[in-house]
């Protein structure tokens, strides 16, 4: 199992917005959903070692050898030049690590973490990385107070998830839309699978968070937002909701040019989501 | 005629200067319009240069740069000299502490210390309701920032958790005022985490309180205890500090070849002139000027032998870039390993050589190393061993490059983190930050919250919205205001991520 390795395209040993107290998160690369307004649209693909990314790296920290992406970190500037030069939405910097790697910085920055994230691009497509890094924690004498979460858009099977369900504290997922067909337009699948997760994962006690993306003109209709409160109440007891609002930063092609969301329509929104009593409402952090 | 001195007159004309601003400026005019205490050439030339500073203390330092009174003994005994009886209730305590503080002088001709007050107060608290303790403390408050408007004056409270803690908590965030700044000392063996929560939760309201690790620094200071002070000075109780000078690492480091010349020769050749600095403007405070006559001493307020001499160092950043510069290295401070360990070198270097010099009339006959928060005309350099401003890495990193300075710099360090409003949402996320600074040696945690009104200038705290009505030429009611406009005009602290001020400035505007 520990011989796992997983493609992690950031690790920030500092996060007060993915889950209780101070995390680590880990974003993999990859996703499975392609939407159009991801905010990290170079987490989805895989690299293919094509080397259009080269040219454009100045200080010279990328490379092919033997066919195979190089990417030397030490003259990394962090200048994300290579990122607009990919063509398919993949990141060369793209590191991997193992298990052991992962404890190991854990282990460096415990007397400042609650817990650990995994997140991505879709952290589940490398679920049994996931399953092999939280049973370690959770043995680890030093790293078993910390919670261990996964953010993701919930296409993974039931089965699939009953496999990671006891070594997991909590999982925050995303609802695109509720609408089948907005959903297959904004994420090119359908939401079948993403609301039966939610339905499950509720049920087994361990749902922290059921996240939804306010887009103007699209998501952010008395539609949605309907739907959204009629779902919630199919659940047996109290959800936790957070409103997410639209931005435009990261995003690229045709949803760079949709505009932010108001303030005021998530807070509409939210005042709706409130009187339904459901749970607790989150809001957006900042404006 | 004998001819007028033009800076009189510019200060006597100020449009954006109050009387009392007016006459505390034309006073630091008058003192260094007298001769320097005694130094030699070298020192001097040293001195003009700018190597070394004493802080534009002022020519005849007739007082010593911070006084941390015991302020238990005027509540307990009364005092003679100003005709007090000792106080028997919580109201006529608090008013023996508002007489006691005009009597305090420090650098800044204000109080910068004004006590433990939950140690002071909950003796006077038996019987009177939270409600009324909360009415009386916010009375307080008010008195103490409209009257003594200076934002490097300091309140202490903790470890415990207490009612009269919880209510200058409730106060201090209700107010959001500059005055009194304030420090919770934690100690995880007696705090609860309900009151570090409640003190976190404050930071996100109103940056304020810092937060000292208290088992620390008590390791340092013993039974007779400390205060923190003004901007993150940990100084003994019952005394306080004769001076403050300090060395310019990086002015040092350009008049150093290499790494090894700078350690062994340039580095103690400053020290050694910074100490005679020192001991010039002490042996003037104690064998001239007289102060120690004073019924502060006579009543027990203040014991003359716990007076430390604060040895300042600023600038390691630029320091450790130049000396990684001159060997070919391109790692800069703050992010690279190999820098941060030069960094650290150079701390031990420090505390080597300041341990290693025997002062007289100073507290346990050594100097107290600190790491010093700049004053407002320090172009070009950062303060103590801060990381330049806007290349901060992310807080949990931040605390990892510095956390191996703490231990040198027994009378503080001066450090900011800066977090986004995020963090408003998830105070827990803070607690972990504070918890793992002090699991990792920091001294003092001291965070700014994007998106306040109110932010921290080096420990001093000032309004946004003050410094940009002062800049509109209409004035500021508060001193220190001043000192944060030339501090975000003259150096980049406003263009801190997302937004921290630094500095601490005593000389008053005109320096």
């Amino acid at each position: 199992m520990n011989s796992l390795r997983a493609p992690i395209s950031k690790i920030l040993n500092w996060s007060c917005v993915d889950g209780p107290g101070n995390r680590m998160v880990l974003f993999f690369q990859g996703c499975n959903y392609n939407c159009a307004a991801c905010h990290n649209p170079h987490t989805i693909g895989q690299c293919n070692n094509c080397g259009d990314c080269i040219p454009a790296c100045a200080p010279q920290a990328l490379s092919l050898v033997d066919g195979r992406i190089s990417f030397e970190a030490d003259l990394c500037t962090h200048c994300d030049e290579c990122l607009k030069a990919c063509q398919i939405n993949a990141n060369p910097m793209v590191q991997t690590y193992s298990v052991k790697d992962i404890c190991a910085l854990l282990r460096e920055n415990i007397s400042f973490l609650s817990g650990i994230t995994v997140s991505g691009g879709e952290a589940t497509l490398h679920l049994p990385f996931i399953k092999a890094l939280f049973s370690e924690t959770g043995k680890d004498p030093k790293l078993k107070h910390l919670s261990r979460f996964i953010d993701s858009n919930g296409h993974l099977g039931t089965t699939a998830w009953q496999s990671v369900l006891d070594v997991t504290d909590g999982f925050m997922l995303d609802i695109k839309a509720f609408d089948p067909e907005l959903h297959m337009r904004l994420t090119g699948r359908k939401n079948d699978r993403s609301l039966a997760s939610v339905r499950m994962l509720h049920e087994a006690g361990k749902l922290y968070e059921l996240r939804f993306l306010m887009i103007p003109g699209r998501t952010d209709s008395e539609t949605e937002i309907k739907s959204l409160i009629e779902f919630a109440r199919t659940l047996d007891g109290p959800v936790r909701i957070r409103l997410n609002a639209f931005r435009t930063h990261g995003v690229r092609g045709e949803a760079a040019g949709w505009p932010p969301v108001a303030r005021a329509r998530v807070e509409t929104a939210a005042g709706m989501l409130r009187h339904a009593n459901l749970g607790p409402v989150e809001l957006p952090a900042l404006w | 005629m004998p001819s007028e001195n033009p800076n009189f007159r510019r200060i006597v004309n100020d449009p954006t200067l109050s009387s009392a601003q007016k006459a505390r400026a034309l006073s630091l005019e008058a003192e260094n319009s007298l001769t320097y205490p005694q130094i030699d050439e070298e020192t001097r030339n040293a001195l003009d240069a700018r190597v070394i500073c004493d802080m534009y203390e002022g020519h005849a330092p007739y007082k010593p740069r911070y006084v941390l009174p015991d302020y238990g003994v005027v509540l307990e005994n009364g005092s003679e000299w100003l005709e007090l009886p000792a106080p028997k209730t919580l109201d006529e305590a608090i008013n023996t502490l508002m007489i006691a503080y005009h009597h305090v002088p420090s650098v800044t001709a204000m109080p910068v210390y004004i006590g433990q007050l939950d140690d002071l107060l909950l003796p006077f608290c038996e019987g009177v309701s939270d409600e009324a303790l909360y009415q009386k403390i916010k009375l307080f408050w008010r008195y103490l920032d409209r009257v003594l408007p200076d934002a490097f004056m300091h309140a202490n409270i903790g470890p415990t958790d207490n009612r009269v803690a919880r209510a200058v908590l409730r106060v201090d965030a209700e107010l959001k005022q500059i005055a009194p700044n304030l420090t919770f000392f934690y100690d995880p063996q007696i705090s609860s985490d309900d009151i570090l929560r409640q003190a976190v939760e404050n930071i996100t309201k109103c940056s304020k309180p810092h937060i000292a690790n208290h088992p620390l620094h008590g390791e340092v200071f013993g039974d007779r205890g400390y205060g923190i002070v003004s901007c993150y000075n940990a100084l003994p109780v019952c005394g306080g500090a004769s001076t403050l000078t300090r060395v310019n690492l990086a002015a040092v480091a350009e008049r150093s070849r290499n790494v090894e010349e700078f350690l062994a020769v340039k580095l103690p050749h400053y020290v050694d002139l910074n100490f005679r600095l020192t001991e010039a403007r002490i042996d003037y405070l104690f064998n001239q000027s007289g102060f120690f006559d004073s019924f502060l001493v006579t009543e027990g307020w203040i014991d003359e032998t716990r007076f430390t001499a604060m040895f300042g160092i600023f600038a390691m950043a630029e320091a450790v870039n130049v000396l990684q510069d001159k060997q070919g290295a391109k790692g800069r401070y703050g992010h690279d390993p190999q820098a941060n360990a030069l960094g650290h070198r150079i701390s031990a270097r420090l505390e080597e050589l300041v341990a290693a010099r025997t002062l007289k009339n100073v507290w346990r006959s050594r100097a107290m190393l600190h790491s010093q928060a700049g004053l407002s005309t320090d172009t070009g350099y950062t303060p103590g061993v801060r990381i330049p401003y806007g290349t901060e890495p992310d807080p949990v990193s931040h605390v990892q490059a510095l956390a191996a300075h703490h231990r040198h710099y027994a009378s503080g360090v001066s450090e900011i983190l800066t977090l986004d409003e995020t963090v408003n949402a998830n105070p827990d996320a803070v607690m972990d930050l504070c918890k793992g600074a002090f699991a990792k040696g920091f001294r003092e945690f001291t965070a700014n919250v994007g998106g306040n009104d109110l932010v921290r200038v080096t420990g001093y705290m000032i309004r946004l919205s003050d410094v940009e009505q002062y800049n509109a030429k209409n004035g500021s009611r508060t001193n220190t205001t001043a000192l944060g406009a030339e501090a975000a005009k003259c150096t980049s602290i406003l263009q801190r991520k997302p937004r921290v001020v630094a500095n601490e400035l005593l000389a008053g505007a005109d320096q």
